[in-house]
Parts: structure tokens; sequence; C-alpha cells
């Protein structure tokens, strides 16, 4: 286990995980990657650590280009576990003069570690230390995605080490942009960026408007997890514009379950009317969908029409747990309306416009319940409420 | 009117601009924020808040 060369001097060190498929509830399908990276200068700087467990991995590769006991400075840009779980005994074996991070990060790693004589130095947005011939710049990203959260930018090489923003979860045994099937790539970092960055997008606005001001010159990001970008870091940005702007395309997704297959012929006739509006459709029953892949669909979708019927006077648990998951996750600038049928009470309509409301999604018909199984009536009055989605989703996309 | 900032996140309150996304109109002064009103950025609630120096 090797480090890989990425410039004269700078070097991933990282781990891959090949295997995890379950990341804190996030479906992992394709593992993913620790990035850790080692500065050579006049001072020996290492970018944050990895997950606890793969301490060794990250020394192996370290030990491949320079003894790890030569580290002098240690960057955390992140405490989040699956970087700074190793940092206890990665710092036992590097003793590092100085530990660079932000205050959020000190007081995170004092209430993970409960050891407070690490020689910390706190650090702010425009704080510079020179290594040698290059410069570390510090960039505090509050809440991207964490309150500790920060970037390194080294002027001299042009990179920016962006810890988990740009990144995605994505093992391969190549390190570059180019050197991975792209579709795949920008795949994950979609997927990442919708179940990991998406609520903090106005954050992430701003903070691609302060790089914009500082005409910060970047030729490679160097993110936490996956690939590095480095013939193409403009793509991977002009997407976090788009995805930070809330841009949407003319889509429709319809989020629903069944018990009887009632409200799935409901679904059936909601997805009609939207596809006779020429507006592209698709159908995905919480039961059997991957809830981290589905928020992939959510993020580029205008319009979200939820469909569950009642069960004990409330939702079913497959769509009211997707539905509190993807709260949290802030969707914006959606449409939306809501179906389902339901045998006596039939609070499933009223419990899922709540959803809509909370999302501030724009509700374009008030809803539709149907007793026990749709008629043919209701079957048209769905079809007739897709259709008032699938046009509201059209002008909105055309505006 | 004080501002006042999350010791969470760093998110600052001005009172001047209220906070559209919760509802909160321009000239809100942060005493008189409804106890249900927390941070548009992270979600911590009021007594996560202290006033900016």
């Amino acid at each position: 286990m090797k480090a890989v060369k990425v410039k004269e001097n700078f070097y991933w060190v990282g781990a891959i995980d090949w295997n995890v498929r379950n990341f804190h509830g996030y479906s992992t399908f394709r593992g993913t990657t620790y990035n850790a990276y080692l500065l050579i200068d006049e001072k020996v700087v290492l970018f944050d650590t990895v997950k606890h467990g793969f301490e060794e991995e990250l020394l192996k590769r370290i030990s491949s280009v320079i003894g790890p006991e030569r580290i002098d400075y240690l960057v955390i840009n992140h405490i989040e576990p699956d970087h700074a779980g190793g940092f206890a005994k990665i710092v036992d074996v590097i003793k590092p003069e100085k530990i660079f991070l932000t205050k959020n990060a000190r007081l995170g790693i004092l209430a993970h570690f409960h050891k407070e004589d690490y020689p910390f130095e706190e650090v702010k947005t425009g704080t510079s230390v020179k290594v040698g011939k290059r410069t570390l710049t510090f960039i505090e990203t509050p809440m991207i995605h964490w309150p500790d959260s920060m970037m390194t930018y080294i002027p001299e090489e042009r990179i920016l080490v962006s810890q988990d923003a740009f990144g995605a979860h994505y093992a391969t045994s190549q390190r570059f942009d180019d050197e991975v099937d792209e579709c795949e790539l920008i795949q994950e970092a979609r997927k990442y960026y919708a179940n990991i960055v998406y609520p903090y997008s106005p954050q992430v606005n701003k903070l691609l408007k302060t790089v914009k001001d500082m005409n910060l010159q970047i030729e490679m990001i160097c993110p936490d997890h996956g690939v590095i970008w480095r013939k193409n870091p403009e793509k991977i940005v002009s997407l976090y514009e788009r995805w930070s702007s809330f841009t949407c395309d003319p889509k429709v997704l319809i989020l629903y379950d069944t018990m009887w297959k009632s409200t799935e012929k409901m679904a059936y006739a909601v997805m009609e009317g939207v596809f006779e509006e020429g507006v592209p459709v698709k159908m995905c029953k919480l039961s059997v969908t991957d809830w981290t892949e589905l928020m992939a669909d959510v993020l580029e979708a205008r319009g979200l029409v939820l469909g569950s019927p009642t069960l004990n006077n409330g939702l079913l648990p497959t769509v009211s747990g997707f539905l509190t998951y993807m709260k949290g996750l802030r969707p914006r600038g959606k449409v939306g309306a809501a179906f389902g049928s339901y045998g006596w009470s039939g609070e499933a309509v009223k419990l899922l416009n709540q959803y809509l409301q909370e999302i501030q999604a724009e509700i374009v018909h008030e809803g539709i319940k149907a007793k026990y199984v749709p008629d043919e009536k209701v079957l048209f009055e769905c079809m007739e409420l897709g259709k008032a989605v699938a046009r509201k989703v059209k002008e909105l996309c055309s505006a | 009117m004080k501002k006042y900032k999350c010791n969470v996140c760093g998110y600052v309150y001005d009172p001047e601009v209220g906070d559209p996304s919760q509802n909160i109109p321009p000239g809100t002064p942060f005493e008189q924020l409804p106890d249900s009103w927390t941070c548009p950025v992270c979600g911590a609630s009021k007594d996560d808040f202290s006033p900016e120096e």
C-alpha cells in the first residue's frame, strides 16, 4: 500500500473501504474512501486522518514516502469519525508539533476524545501558515456540513483540500476524475450532495460566491471521499452551483406506497396524467426503493407527488419514514400534490400535504382521497392532478 | 437592536432582516422571537444564541 503522487511533494495517503455498504444509513453501493493528503515542504503536513480501523493503511501509505514521525503539522478540516476516528492513534504515532483546526473542531475533538493536552492551534478564515515554499490558507465553512468544517487552500499549488464538499462515496483503485467512468462519478457526487450537503445549500451558495470574490485559482480539488478533481474541477463546482441554487429538471417523481393496491392504482393514474403533458415521470414505491438513491432523484426533480393510504389514522411507515428523512434534507423549489385511499378516517392526504408545506413546496391541488377502491371517476381526477402538477412544472422550468 | 450569533454554527440573527424562512418580519428583536424559533442554518434552539460583541 503506497502513497499516490498528486503533484510534486503532494500525495494521497488515504484508505479505501471497498466493502462498506451502510454508512450511517447511507447506502454506499460502491464503497468509499477516506482521503488524507501529505505535503512535503520544510514542514511536513498531513491533512486529515481516516476512519478508526484504517490507521494502519494510512501509516503504510505515508511510510512509502516519509517516516510518519517526521510529520510536523496535522490539519483537521473535519472532525466526523470517518476522518478523525483515527485521530488519537495517529497523533500518538506522529506526535505533531501543531494541529490546525477551527474553534468548533477543537471543542468537537474534545467531546469525542475527552482529552485536552493536544498541541492545538485554532485558525480562522484567512489565517495563513508558511510551511516552506508553500502556504496553508484556511477557509472556515461552518455547516458544510458540520459546525467544525473548514477547507485548506495551498495557493502555490492551486490546490483546495475541501474535506467532505465535492466528495463522493466511490471506492476505486484510481485516484483522479479522468481515470474513472464519468457517469458513475457524477452519479455518486449527486447522491452525496443530496444526502449530505443538501440542507446547507444556502451556505454552499455563499461559499461559492466567496471563492469567486477571493479569486482563488483552483487547479485541483482534493475532497475527503472519492476521487481528486484534476481534469475538470469546474465541472463539480458548476454542479454545486446548480444544486445549491435548487435548479431542477422538468421531471416528476411519484413517491408512494400501497396496502391493497388502491393507492397504487391512483399512482398510475397520476403518472398517466403527467406523461400526457409530456413531462418525464418516475414511479417510486417506497417499500422497495432505496432512500439514499431516491434522494438523488429528489434533488433534481421539480415535481413531487406523494401517495399513501391511511393506516391507523396515519401514514404508512414506509412513506412517513422517507418523508421524515427527506424533510431533514430541506429540499426547496418543489411543486407538489398528494393522494391516497382510505377505509374509514382518511387522514393521509392531510398529513402528506403537511410534509409538502414543511418543505415549502407549492401545492397545486388540494389532494385526492378514494374510499377503499378508486372508481373511474376518481382515477380520472388523479390523472387531472398529474396534469396540473406537470403543467406547473413545465411553467416553472421554462421561466 | 442587538444581533445574536448561533454558538453552534455561527449564523447571525439580524433583527433588521428578520428570518423570512420562518416568517419573522424585519424589525423583530431577538427577544421577541417565539420559543419555537430555531437557527435557520443548523436548527439549534434560541438558548444556543449569544449577543454579538
